[in-house]
């Protein structure tokens, strides 16, 4: 066995301590005796899909934004960082403040009013089964690519680190989130991403605190990367946003707030159900939107754990790193490995271990994740409807469990496609593309128009999908198209996926718009509790001042606006 | 009517800080008088001390804070 183990070690960047070894075991067996714990109070469905919804404001705010903190967003945003720079940062700004704040105050309300379990199933309740049936299929093909993803990054920080084999990692870790999602269902999920947000923060502050110090504060690290870089400007915000060439992304100001700002981040925010699930499982709707601001704010600051790391690899590094397919040559790293090349030159023993912790926790809260969302559409929206109707709650629950299971199995299918593409949050992307852009057009005129129909729900989704589907395709086929689809022979993949998700989002709101003019609205009496003007929203008029979401989310908002002014 | 856990999650993690937080302090200790043989960089910042008090100081607190349940935790 000993020597099996050793056969599929390879060359690694460091050996770990007995320490940094005990710390990760430690955290092991701590999450796997809090899948069995939790176990013991997932006995109906609602219990193992939706965890009671008896969450704090804090615990479902923390797992909101934890849910977004994976591996994926650690790892991906840092090699994203190294390849374009700082205005990767925007993900984290105006590609995801306004739009949490968007869905804390005006579409929390409907989603917590209708009672719905799922994204999906506001969609069944607005638009009828065929929009319910197509987003439930596309959102359970992306979430088992996305579980992909996570394993991957998994494998990449234990190929890394510690040198193991890429294979044996997406096997093993696999295996661990399969037992305890399967175990504690959405109420292991979330405390386990808790817990990885804590693990996280100071598994990763290291790096910023002892980076910055080492290249003399901001301005040092700076001066490095500007010394390392001539010529390119990876340090500003939006100031090299005025024209396609002068940023390191190729992209221009109108994509980052049309296409990220608004079609991806709106998207992503408010109908991604793996995030919005998280929300929906608060004890009350006060909690869920004073929950979803509580993570915004947190979510403001993580590029001190992510961008800055990519940003400080620019300035410190003594090597080029390249994409994941020119990685041919022993010893060459690729973008992908930047935040662990950081973990690992910063980090001493019991710190090593700490970091790498906190991004196999990372990489199991984001699987689980995935996972435990991916149950919950399959059972609600694909199996329930469509196969079993009519079955007891017991049998559901199994249901649920047992896809949990599958569903790991075949995303380590997925785990090996991510292997084509230059950088994994390229990846995300793509699949964000596809799924997700389009669903928001769909569920937002839903909400706030009571004339969509419920045959421009279904329309209005599926063209979304078509139209970023056959763009990426002609840009795979002729990638001199890439002038027409984000404007500029410039643009590097990123740029393009967010173009992409503009034409999506505009396709689907076209198409909406259009199929519902020429057919037939459902009755008013139909639509209570659904559509904006015939829902009565819970009165918050006996809360005081400082517990009233709208004050929180001002501040937030303030916030955003200074940061971005700083870092212009 | 849905089960309860009757163990806050936040005593876990505040045992689980602690414990990292000794076992990295033990670690800053044992490498304190070698940080110039050190194979990672700012070595000399020792801040696996730093790190390690900072998390038994924050593991304390969850642990004292939440040794029983408080209603929805």
């Amino acid at each position: 066995m000993t020597a099996t183990l050793i056969a599929w070690l390879g060359p690694r960047l460091l050996s770990l301590s007995p320490v940094d070894l005990a710390i990760i075991i430690i955290y092991f067996v701590l999450v796997l005796g809090l899948g069995v714990y939790f176990s013991k109070f997932a006995h109906t469905g609602e219990e193992f899909f939706m965890a009671g919804r008896q969450m704090t404001a804090w615990i479902a705010g923390l797992a909101f934004i934890s849910a977004n903190l994976g591996s994926l967003e650690m790892m991906g945003y840092a090699a994203a960082t190294y390849q374009y720079g700082i205005i990767v940062g925007h993900a984290y700004w105006i590609a995801a403040i306004p739009a949490i704040l968007f869905l804390s105050l005006v579409m929390l309300p409907f989603y917590y009013v209708c009672k719905t379990h799922s994204v999906p199933g506001y969609l069944q309740l607005r638009y009828g089964e065929g929009a319910r049936s197509l987003s439930a299929l596309s959102f359970a093909v992306m979430t088992i690519l996305m579980s992909g993803i996570n394993m991957y990054s998994m494998a990449v920080i234990m190929k890394v680190i510690l040198g193991w084999n890429l294979h044996f990692s997406i096997w093993v870790s696999s295996l661990t989130v399969a037992v305890y999602v399967m175990a504690g269902g959405l109420l292991a999920a979330i405390f386990n991403e808790v817990l990885q947000f804590m693990l996280i923060w100071l598994g990763c502050l290291v790096i910023p605190v002892a980076g910055l110090i080492e290249t003399g504060g901001w301005n040092g690290m700076v001066a490095r990367i500007q010394a390392n870089f001539p010529g390119q400007d990876f340090t500003h915000m939006w100031r090299t946003l005025g024209s396609f060439s002068a940023n390191p992304m190729g992209i221009h100001w109108t994509g980052v707030v049309f296409g990220w700002g608004l079609a991806i981040s709106f998207g992503y925010w408010t109908t991604d159900f793996l995030v919005v699930q998280r929300v929906m499982a608060a004890k009350d709707l006060r909690s869920a939107q004073l929950g979803t601001i509580i993570g915004s704010f947190f979510k403001m600051m993580v590029p001190l754990i992510v961008i800055v790391p990519g940003l400080l690899a620019l300035a410190v590094l003594p090597f080029k790193l390249v994409p994941e397919t020119m990685a041919t040559t022993p010893g060459v790293h690729t973008y992908n490995e930047a935040l662990p090349l950081m973990l690992a030159r910063y980090c001493g023993p019991g710190l090593l271990g700490l970091g790498v912790t906190a991004l196999i926790a990372g990489f199991m809260s984001g699987m689980a994740g995935n996972v435990s969302a991916f149950a919950t559409v399959w059972t609600y929206d694909i199996y329930k409807p469509l196969i079993r109707k009519q079955a007891s709650d017991a049998h559901y629950l199994a249901m649920g469990r047992w896809c949990s299971l599958i569903g790991v199995f075949v995303s380590i299918g997925t785990a090996y496609l991510v292997m084509d593409f230059s950088s994994i949050i390229v990846y995300a992307q793509v699949i964000f593309v596809f799924f997700i852009v389009p669903m928001f057009g769909t569920v937002i005129l839903g909400m706030l128009w009571k004339r969509t129909t419920p045959a421009a729900g279904f329309w209005g989704l599926l063209a979304g999908i078509l139209v970023a589907f056959l763009l990426w395709l002609w840009v795979k086929l002729d990638p001199a198209a890439v002038r027409y689809v984000a404007f500029s022979p410039d643009a590097k993949d990123m740029a393009e996926n967010i173009y992409r998700a503009m034409w999506s989002l505009l396709a689907n709101v076209a198409v909406t718009v259009g199929v519902s003019l020429f057919t037939t609205p459902k009755p008013e009496h139909e639509l209570k509790g659904l559509v904006y003007g015939y829902t009565s929203i819970p009165s918050k008029e006996h809360v005081s001042f400082f517990q009233r979401p709208i004050v929180w989310a001002a501040a937030v908002a303030i916030g955003f606006v200074i940061l971005n002014l700083i870092f212009w | 009517m849905a089960h309860t856990p009757t163990i806050s999650i936040w005593f876990f993690i505040g045992i689980l800080l602690t414990i990292y937080g000794v076992l990295i302090l033990g670690a800053g200790i044992h490498s304190y008088g070698s940080s110039a043989n050190a194979t990672w960089a700012m070595a000399s910042l020792h801040l696996q001390i730093w790190w390690g008090l900072l998390l038994i100081a924050l593991g304390l607190i969850y642990v004292i804070s939440f040794r029983r349940k408080q209603s929805g935790n």
